[in-house]
């Protein structure tokens, strides 16, 4: 896998995003946004002004049309980068600008409808050649993954995760566990992304049967992260949290100052 | 209900049909879609099951529905012409045969809430019905430009008790109700059966829904032995929008290779002027709403926004079912536009007494494309009536 990232033309000393999760162990932070949300130039100014505030890891979402497992937030962020004329290729190029300064791991968030169009290796190659050290397809299920991608992902140290919720049986948990090259991405709570609550009796002894089940990978929560109090409710579970929609808000609350919305929000956290 | 068949035109035990088909869906929909798969076919295979369900297509529905011999369309085309007549069910079309099936689904899988997408209105329709006769809470997802559309089907899902919930992204229309129906099921998991409309979404939906709606060829065959000594018609032909009444007008003749299967979907303004829902001929492989087939979408995989005169054909995919008989070449398909079907309402209207829905009206007027054979049988399936569609009609038919 570390050999194939050596053929990246990139001066930068990049990490794998397991590397990065197991050599910090706890508190990992990984920020989510939409590439083209709220400009189409605001993927690098993101990028860079996260990377500076303390971010261990970084999801851009490929902005789609019908994205199903997405709440209003990022739905409408979506269409926001959808009409500001944000493509795969315009993505590509945007990270690999971002490269030239900064080394944090990136995943891409997409639906897998977006890698048939484009071609599946041809995506995971030109994903990789601009810098991109994983995927997440929250709709490509693991079974065909494993049957039909994971040599091409191999092939191209790329790494994925899977989503497990509080209906995954634990079968599936194992094998999502197996298969996560990247860490788990537990869901905390079955619903689509943008759920502002507190965490339920029930939501606690689910994380508690996870961390239980002593899986290899890390685990990081997403879904109803929002602040400090949301982040620290988990924390104690697993290897760190993802925060998204609370994200998208605030980027779209303060779009006149991208750098200043991006520390203020970061000191939130 | 429906023996089970095999064969190259039906689904396979991964939930394909060819390379069409399958369950490409997010994490928090596994478990509710699982537990259907696992158990659809021993539940509909269960006596209990089978009489319930017949009893309430017979007695609730009005089942069988005629099929009736048009003559003066035949006279016009010089063939026989029959009209399954759908449109004369209980709701007004083919699609409560599929939510009656899957409500007494729903119950055994111990579901207390029910939603749906519609376009036309006619499957939320057909959904608040049933929910009302088993009172069970019922959530209708409709794209906001259809909601305008089809305004009396919104007040009837209303006097029915449902509440209906406006599909605001997108283009507004069936593809974005179907976005929010999936939404609030990933939201309700637990408690909540999501009765899709149509022969689409991730296995075993097309199979189920094409199962419920077999009663359709099933009656055809049973029919027109009565009537003309002889079960197989040489055409079929059906409207197909996600494809549930094509589906359940093929069915029992997917495997006798002398019926032609034929569909006509919706070109709106003209397959090529960009105002259009003719999948097969504009649509490409991919993925939507949890199944591969044939959709509408750009080189970047966003899928587009169709368009069609008719809200139950603006969707821009195909069931997979269908997109498998296209691309075998076991069936054809006719692109019909907006004036064309309008044609069709007006004809028929006048030549049988009989004002069909907009989507059925796109099964009409396909007939004036083909060539027909002299004395040949066609089955049409006549799915819906036009009572939804007056006001699109009195726009059309008085100026
Ligand atoms: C009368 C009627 N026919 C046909 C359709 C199209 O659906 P399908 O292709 O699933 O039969 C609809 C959908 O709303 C309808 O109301």
């Amino acid at each position: 896998m570390h050999a194939v990232n050596k053929s990246i033309p990139h001066t930068l000393n990049m990490s794998s995003i397991r590397q990065t999760i197991e050599s910090k162990g706890s508190n990992i932070l990984n920020i989510y946004f939409t590439a083209g949300h709220p400009t189409l130039e605001s993927v690098p100014v993101i990028i860079s002004e996260l990377e500076k505030a303390g971010a261990d890891l970084i999801e851009l979402g490929m902005p789609y049309s019908d994205p199903l497992a997405d709440g209003p937030a990022i739905q409408r962020s979506s269409e926001i980068a959808l009409r500001n004329g944000q493509t795969i290729a315009i993505l590509f190029s945007q990270v690999k600008e971002s490269r030239k300064t900064s080394s944090i791991p990136l995943i891409l968030m997409g639906y897998y409808n977006q890698l048939i169009q484009y071609g599946e290796e041809k995506f995971v190659k030109e994903a990789h050649d601009a810098g991109i050290q994983g995927l997440i397809i929250p709709d490509l299920p693991m079974e065909v993954y494993e049957s039909r991608y994971k040599d091409i992902f191999d092939k191209y140290g790329m790494e994925i995760s899977f989503l497990i919720t509080p209906m995954t049986s634990d079968e599936r948990i194992r094998q999502a566990d197996r298969l996560s090259s990247a860490f788990i991405y537990v869901v905390s709570k079955s619903s689509v992304t943008g759920k502002q609550e507190d965490l339920s009796e029930e939501q606690l002894s689910y994380l508690d049967r996870i961390r239980a089940m002593d899986l290899k990978s890390p685990a990081l929560v997403g879904f109803g992260i929002f602040d400090r109090n949301s982040r620290q409710a988990v924390n104690r579970f697993f290897n760190g949290v993802i925060v998204g929609s609370a994200f998208i808000r605030a980027l779209e609350a303060g779009q006149d100052d991208l750098p200043g919305t991006v520390r203020v929000f970061m000191e939130g956290l | 209900m429906n023996t089970p068949t095999s064969g190259q035109y039906h689904v396979d035990e991964n939930g394909f049909y060819g390379e069409f088909g399958g369950a490409f869906i997010p994490e928090m929909l596994h478990a509710n879609v699982d537990q259907i798969r696992r158990q659809y076919l021993e539940i509909m295979r269960e006596p209990d099951f089978i009489s319930q369900f017949e009893s309430l297509l017979r007695d609730y529905v009005g089942r069988p529905s005629p099929l009736y011999l048009a003559t003066r369309l035949s006279e016009h085309y010089g063939a026989d012409i029959y009209l399954k007549r759908e449109d004369l069910n209980h709701t007004g079309a083919h699609k409560i045969n599929n939510t009656i099936g899957q409500i007494l689904l729903a119950r055994r899988l111990g579901k207390t809430r029910i939603i749906a997408e519609t376009g036309a209105g006619q499957h939320g329709v057909a959904t608040a019905t049933v929910c009302a006769l088993m009172s069970m809470e019922c959530v209708v997802y409709m794209g906001s430009v259809d909601i305008a559309r089809q305004a009396p089907n919104v007040a009837r899902m209303k006097l029915l008790g449902a509440t209906v919930v406006a599909a605001e992204s997108g283009s507004k229309t069936l593809k974005d109700a179907t976005n929010e129906a999936i939404r609030d099921w990933i939201n309700n998991a637990d408690n909540t059966h999501y009765i899709i409309g149509s022969a689409i979404g991730p296995h075993p939906y097309p199979d189920m829904v094409t199962r419920f709606q077999s009663v359709i060829s099933s009656e055809i065959q049973s029919q027109l032995l009565a009537k003309t000594g002889k079960k197989d018609p040489d055409m079929v032909l059906a409207c197909v929008g996600g494809g549930s009444n094509a589906a359940g007008a093929f069915y029992h003749f997917l495997d006798t290779p002398s019926v032609s299967l034929v569909l006509a979907e919706a070109a709106g303004k003209g397959v090529h002027s960009g105002h259009s829902a003719a999948t097969s001929i504009l649509g490409t492989k991919g993925i939507i709403h949890g199944c591969r087939t044939l959709l509408m979408q750009t080189k970047d995989g966003q899928i587009t926004e169709p368009y069609s005169i008719s809200a139950g054909l603006d969707y821009p995919g195909i069931g997979p079912l269908h997109a498998h008989l296209i691309t075998s070449g076991r069936a054809k398909v006719y692109p019909v536009t907006d004036d064309e079907a309008l044609e069709a309402v007006k004809q028929l209207s006048s030549y049988e007494g009989i004002i069909p829905a907009l989507e059925s009206a796109h099964a009409l007027a396909a007939l004036a494309k083909m060539e027909i054979k002299h004395g040949s049988v066609i089955v049409v399936c006549l799915s819906g009536r036009g009572d939804k569609d007056l006001a699109t009609y009195l726009e059309h038919f008085t100026t």
